[in-house]
């Protein structure tokens, strides 16, 4: 077994485990905490690919935007401090149940399908994402750029009216 | 000429010759590690000093002066102090959390040295996004913060966590677009390129009116985002005893304090990189008498140099701002830094793109 294999273990075994953990604790922002551990994970294993900008984005969005969102939504949520209910047993196998038959699909298109490696090089700069995400020609995606940043204006607008504070009445 | 560059460079060879690659990289890491933490020992105790010595310099007073020549062990002396005590873990606390959240805030902040060209050819990771690098692993601090004053289950703990958090998240923002002025006028993200660009003057001359702004709200943004006075609400002595780490002592405590003061090196090194030039020496036009004097002053000297005069110019604010309320420090970003950050990266943009900046 190679280093870079003996790496990508190393990080799945952390992803999964972290994962794992983040649904079966009880303590709802430890399980925040254990999901944040899981996106590091991701990311670390975008950075064993050396794919570099994929894995920073994935720390800017998921790590430092997402999950300090749900911890701040957790701060401000009341008896989010206790420790919750033991799941009852009918749960508990339905979810393993799930697990079971999501593990078997997945493992079942991957045995039909497999993965093909195309042995291109994989060519990536943040030039060539930068042209591609506004170009109008083939491979361009201005138009859904566009439409998500339309959408992000959208809810800005929407943030900016819910926290707006209607003005206290003038007294005559 | 005897330089770090050649340095490293003779201690990979060596490795790379006497060993196979695999093991010669894990010397390394293991040899960079050292150093890093080395570096992070001195760091902690020679900018406590400085902070302790600028204050009283400040406030007309002597400052520390009994241990060594001048106090200059003082701080020796508080760190082993810290080691022996004991490091209390308070019942009611999340155990777990609160004991892993000084070193998530520590190892952050060790990542982000990484990028960092400390002198001419000096760098541990040459990554072809060092800049991106940089913000995205800073974003990522707030969470220890976040993390110690929920586990520590106490209300100023919380609180302090709560505003820390608001100011990371909002200020980010600002020093994300004053980054990206000098990444414009640059054109890569990659650390290296940015010094090289500086070869024939700091981008603070070259670049003129953008890069002033961009070089001001550099500063007031990441004051507020290593939690100093002026914008210190985190841990505001006067309301919330210590915030987030209140119910911390001993070395864990020291963790939380030193992880301040190496991110306060972090984002002075970064600000001398992006506006200073980094290692580059100062330099006039081409080729005169004047530049070759500068040549002779070795780059780690002038690298540290100009990370050690923005780090006094974040402390001098410490010592004559007084502290902001948590809606001025609001308003302070979301109405006027951002709006002026956003014009000024299209002002950057329309200058970039005709050519009127000096080169």
């Amino acid at each position: 077994m190679t280093a870079s294999q003996i790496i990508f273990y190393i990080l799945s075994a952390f992803i999964l485990g972290t994962a794992v953990l983040s649904v079966t604790t009880r303590k709802i922002f430890r399980s925040a905490i254990w999901l944040l551990f899981s996106l590091i994970g991701v990311a670390g294993l975008y950075f064993w690919m050396e794919v570099e900008f994929i894995a920073a984005v994935q720390i800017v969005v998921y790590v430092g935007g997402i999950v300090v969102l749900i911890i701040f939504s957790l701060f401000l949520t009341q008896q989010s401090g206790e420790v919750m209910a033991k799941a009852p047993v009918v749960r508990k196998i339905a979810a393993a149940l799930a697990v079971i038959f999501g593990f078997a699909l997945t493992y079942m298109l991957v045995q039909q399908n497999g993965f093909e490696a195309t042995g291109k090089p994989f060519d990536w700069s943040v030039e060539k994402i930068g042209n591609s995400m506004l170009g109008t020609a083939d491979n361009g995606y201005s138009l859904p750029f566009e439409v998500v940043s339309m959408l992000l204006l959208a809810a800005m607008i929407g943030c900016i009216v819910i926290a707006m504070k209607a003005k206290p009445e003038e007294q005559q | 000429m005897w330089s770090l560059e050649q340095l490293a460079n003779t201690v990979h060879e060596w490795l790379n010759e006497t060993f196979p690659s695999t093991w010669a990289m894990l010397i390394e890491f293991v040899i960079v590690g050292v150093c890093i933490i080395g570096l992070f020992a001195m760091l902690g105790l020679v900018l406590i000093m400085m902070e302790r010595k600028v204050s009283s310099w400040m406030q007309l007073r002597l400052g520390p002066n009994r241990v060594g020549p001048g106090g200059m062990f003082q701080t020796v002396a508080d760190t082993l102090k810290l080691i022996v005590k004991e490091g209390m873990t308070p019942n009611g606390v999340d155990k777990l959390l609160f004991n892993v959240a000084p070193f998530v805030v520590m190892i952050i902040a060790m990542v982000i040295m990484a990028p960092l060209i400390f002198a001419k050819g000096l760098q541990i990771w040459d990554i072809n996004i060092g800049v991106l690098f940089i913000t995205a692993v800073s974003s990522v601090s707030v969470i220890g913060i976040l993390m110690a004053g929920w586990a520590s289950n106490n209300k100023y703990s919380l609180l302090g966590a709560m505003r820390s958090g608001a100011q990371i998240v909002s200020y980010e923002l600002s020093a994300g677009f004053a980054v990206l002025v000098i990444v414009i006028l640059t054109g890569s993200l990659r650390i290296s390129d940015i010094v090289n660009a500086q070869a024939d003057g700091w981008w603070i001359f070259k670049g003129h009116i953008p890069v002033w702004i961009a070089f001001v709200i550099f500063m007031i943004a990441v004051t507020a985002e290593t939690n100093r006075a002026p914008f210190d609400l985190a841990e505001a002595e006067s309301e919330l005893t210590a915030g987030f780490h209140t119910e911390y002592s001993g070395m864990k405590f020291a963790l939380f304090f030193l992880a301040e003061y190496v991110n306060i090196f972090v984002v002075c090194a970064l600000g001398a990189t992006l506006f200073f030039g980094g290692w580059q020496p100062l330099h006039f036009g081409t080729d005169t008498t004047f530049n070759h004097i500068m040549d002779y002053i070795p780059s780690s000297v002038w690298f540290m140099g100009k990370t050690f005069f923005l780090i006094f110019v974040i402390m001098w604010f410490r010592w004559t701002f007084p502290r902001l309320r948590i809606d001025q420090l609001l308003n302070l970003e979301w109405k006027y830094l951002l709006p002026i950050s956003m014009f000024n990266l299209l002002l950057a943009t329309v200058i970039a793109i005709a050519g009127w900046y000096f080169q």
